[in-house]
């Protein structure tokens, strides 16, 4: 019995060791991405870096700049959040306030917005091409502008059309989950005291579920500020001389511009540190937005645990 | 102070009812967007795939020529459209202008010396079956959609993207499910507190930047280590998207894991089980259905993802079973030729052709999961 119990141990540090280990690495790899990318990319930071231009020299790292990406990237998810956050809201109002959760069209909308969660990105870029840009963009044209070209191509608005349907999910999911962190005492003592249910919604569920609200935003803007696949074909410029000052003009993007400094690039060891430079800057934007989204999140879950006991 | 109700203001309710009816319609109307968005994927991408899906074009280029004593014997319709005219125009020729119009047809047609021009590429049988190329000594599966005569067969990419996507699903699966049994199971609360945002923030890494950092770090790294021929492959490509999967598959695992009652946990260490039996023996074989969703969420995940596979996986599309070649899968394809495609002509269609069935494959994986994952959430908590 003693030698028994002796090797039930072994197995089970083994075991503990072995899932421990797995998780380390994991973690390990996280560190050592960010680490190097941080690292590489702090040596091309500079003042100049970030609200240069790229006039001269695209590829040489002691004149480029990434002010333009920047920009672009600002713009687009601005223009996506403006698109995405009040149709997400809304979803989510609907599913956690009105919606039966038995009902058959419940199951729809919420079998729709996981599956929309799992289109490809470049899926994505696919319907904007088709749809934004072809069919809506060409149609504006025909109609409004006597056929002459303006929104039936590549344009800021429709890559933040289409980057709204793609972080859709994200803020529907957050909204919601926030919404359901709000306390049902609540809405009964509002409703007793004889408001409807849409001012409960709009007085008292609302106010309280904002940061939820904001995180859902957040998180949204930090995958759109990432997200390349789905505005290669609706919007982004390999290079432009002028910032973007109208909805149909196109931009230059940060992950874009990764992309095509890393494969484009004539002399890939000149252009490197302009490419750290450009990664540190996305992750920056990317992940600082992630970050405080997470925070924040789980402060709601927190709370929600207490308020659901 | 009690609210006194008269009767003046419960008409002003009555009348804001009524709007508020409104707005509840509305605020319906408006969660169902993302039903329409899926519906207009589906359409918009069908769209301009369905020309190729349903063989309605050809870019066969070269009929047999016609000698010129042949001409009376010809229906002239026939005629005209071997030769590209109208009928109209055909009514309009006298015998001599046609004798000349036939032979300099004719000469055209020799001048294009491959064979092969003469078929259409974009057929079903050549998308998808080997075909023996002018030139080539077998029949062989080529993805070559730019050249005198373009060839347009899936089955290249297929294997490319299932090659980066099994690479990707060797890591991460028992990465992920390692990971999430240890994290839900025998990590202190402390230590799960930092593990899982850490987890959950290389989801938030842009898949650009894991592709970039694949191609200038991890692919040299991986190739001093292995020693391999080509710096860029599917080994790569994999890793790297494999570190695009782990967090999903950590996730979705980790929350099926922890949706186990706790009272399995507890009976089988009463009953003398060590923590770990517990978790091995009871707590994986009820969330084992979690688990597996995870898995196909993640193989979703991984045949979809573009900017990864398009910057480390080297883009050749060549068909072979070693994963150390280079590959080119469904995504890259799209993202790379897009661009400089037609609008509208044959090699467009086939893109988004390409499209919809990476759609049709994601649609699937994405349903199967979370039916899985909801039945399972359902079938615990019964029992709890």
């Amino acid at each position: 019995m003693p030698l028994r119990r002796k090797q039930t141990d072994w197995q089970s540090l083994g075991f503990t060791a072995a899932t421990g280990l797995m998780t380390a690495s994991i973690v390990a790899m996280v560190v050592i991405i960010l680490g190097s990318l941080a690292w590489n990319g702090a040596a091309q930071m500079s003042l100049r870096f970030i609200f240069g231009g790229t006039k001269e020299g695209m590829f040489d790292a002691a004149q480029a700049g990434v002010f333009p990406m920047i920009f672009g990237t600002v713009a687009l998810v601005v223009l996506m959040t403006i698109c995405v956050l009040p149709v997400g809201v809304i979803t989510a109002v609907y599913l956690s306030e009105y919606a039966r959760s038995t009902s058959a069209v419940t199951r729809v909308i919420r079998g729709a917005i996981n599956n929309l969660a799992g289109v490809p990105s470049i899926v994505f870029g696919l319907f904007g091409l088709g749809f934004f840009v072809q069919f809506l963009g060409g149609g504006i044209d025909k109609l409004f502008c006597g056929g002459e070209l303006h929104y039936g191509k590549p344009a800021l608005v429709w890559a933040a059309a289409t980057m709204a349907v793609l972080t859709l999910p994200v803020v529907i999911v957050a909204t919601e989950e926030a919404l359901r962190a709000v306390p049902k005492g609540l809405r009964e003592a509002s409703m007793a005291l004889g408001a409807t249910r849409l001012e409960t919604i709009l007085k008292i569920v609302l106010p309280q579920a904002l940061p939820g609200v904001i995180t859902g935003a957040i998180l949204a803007v930090g995958r759109g500020a990432g997200e390349v696949a789905p505005i290669m074909f609706t919007g982004a410029a390999y290079y432009l001389a002028h910032l973007p000052s109208h909805l149909s003009d196109q931009f230059m993007n940060l992950g874009y511009h990764v992309f095509v400094l890393s494969t484009q690039s004539p002399d890939i060891e000149r252009t490197k540190p302009i490419l750290f430079g450009t990664v540190l800057v996305l992750l920056v934007l990317t992940f600082l937005l992630n970050s405080a989204g997470v925070i924040v999140r789980s402060r709601i879950r927190a709370r929600a645990r207490q308020a659901h006991g | 102070m009690p609210r006194r109700v008269n009767l003046a203001e419960a008409i002003v309710r009555r009348r804001l009812r009524w709007g508020e009816w409104l707005v509840e319609r509305g605020v319906f109307l408006v969660s169902l967007s993302a039903i329409l968005m899926i519906f207009l994927i589906f359409v918009f991408v069908g769209r301009e795939a369905l020309p190729v899906a349903l063989g309605r074009t050809n870019n066969s280029r070269g009929q047999k020529p016609i000698a010129t004593s042949e001409i009376p014997r010809i229906a002239p319709d026939k005629l005209a459209a071997y030769l590209g005219v109208t009928a109209a125009d055909m009514k309009s020729f006298d015998a001599d202008t046609l004798r000349q119009l036939v032979e300099l047809k004719g000469q055209e047609l020799k001048e294009i010396a491959n064979p092969d021009a003469r078929l259409n590429t974009t057929r079903w049988s050549l998308m998808v079956e080997p075909y023996r190329w002018h030139g080539y000594d077998k029949a062989e599966y080529i993805w070559q959609p730019v050249s005198e005569v373009p060839k347009f067969n899936m089955v290249p990419l297929i294997i490319g993207s299932l090659k980066a996507t099994l690479v990707a699903l060797l890591l991460s699966v028992p990465l992920g499910v390692g990971a999430a049994i240890y994290v839900s199971q025998l990590a202190k609360p402390a230590l799960r507190e930092i593990v899982k945002p850490t987890i959950e923030l290389l989801s938030g890494i842009p898949s650009v930047v894991l592709g970039f950092f694949a191609l200038i770090v991890m692919a040299s790294v991986l190739q001093a280590a292995f020693g391999y021929e080509s710096r860029l492959n599917a080994f790569v490509a994999g890793v790297a998207l494999g570190l695009t999967v782990i967090p999903i598959i950590f996730t979705i695992s980790e929350d099926a894991l922890s949706s186990v009652p706790k009272a399995y946990t507890h009976a089988a260490l009463a009953l003398g089980a060590s923590p770990w039996k517990a978790a091995w023996q009871v707590v994986l074989p009820a969330a084992v259905p979690g688990v597996f969703a995870a898995c196909v969420l993640g193989f979703g995940r991984a045949i979809g993802e573009t900017m990864v596979v398009l910057m480390a996986s080297g883009n050749a599309s060549i068909v072979s079973a070693s994963i150390f070649d280079s590959c080119r899968t469904l995504t890259a394809s799209i993202a790379a030729e897009l661009a400089e495609v037609v609008f509208g002509g044959d090699h467009y269609c086939i893109l988004f052709l390409l499209g919809a069935l990476l759609f049709a494959v994601t649609f699937a994986t994405n349903l199967a999961g979370d039916v899985v994952v909801h039945r399972l959430k359902q079938q615990l908590e019964g029992k709890h």
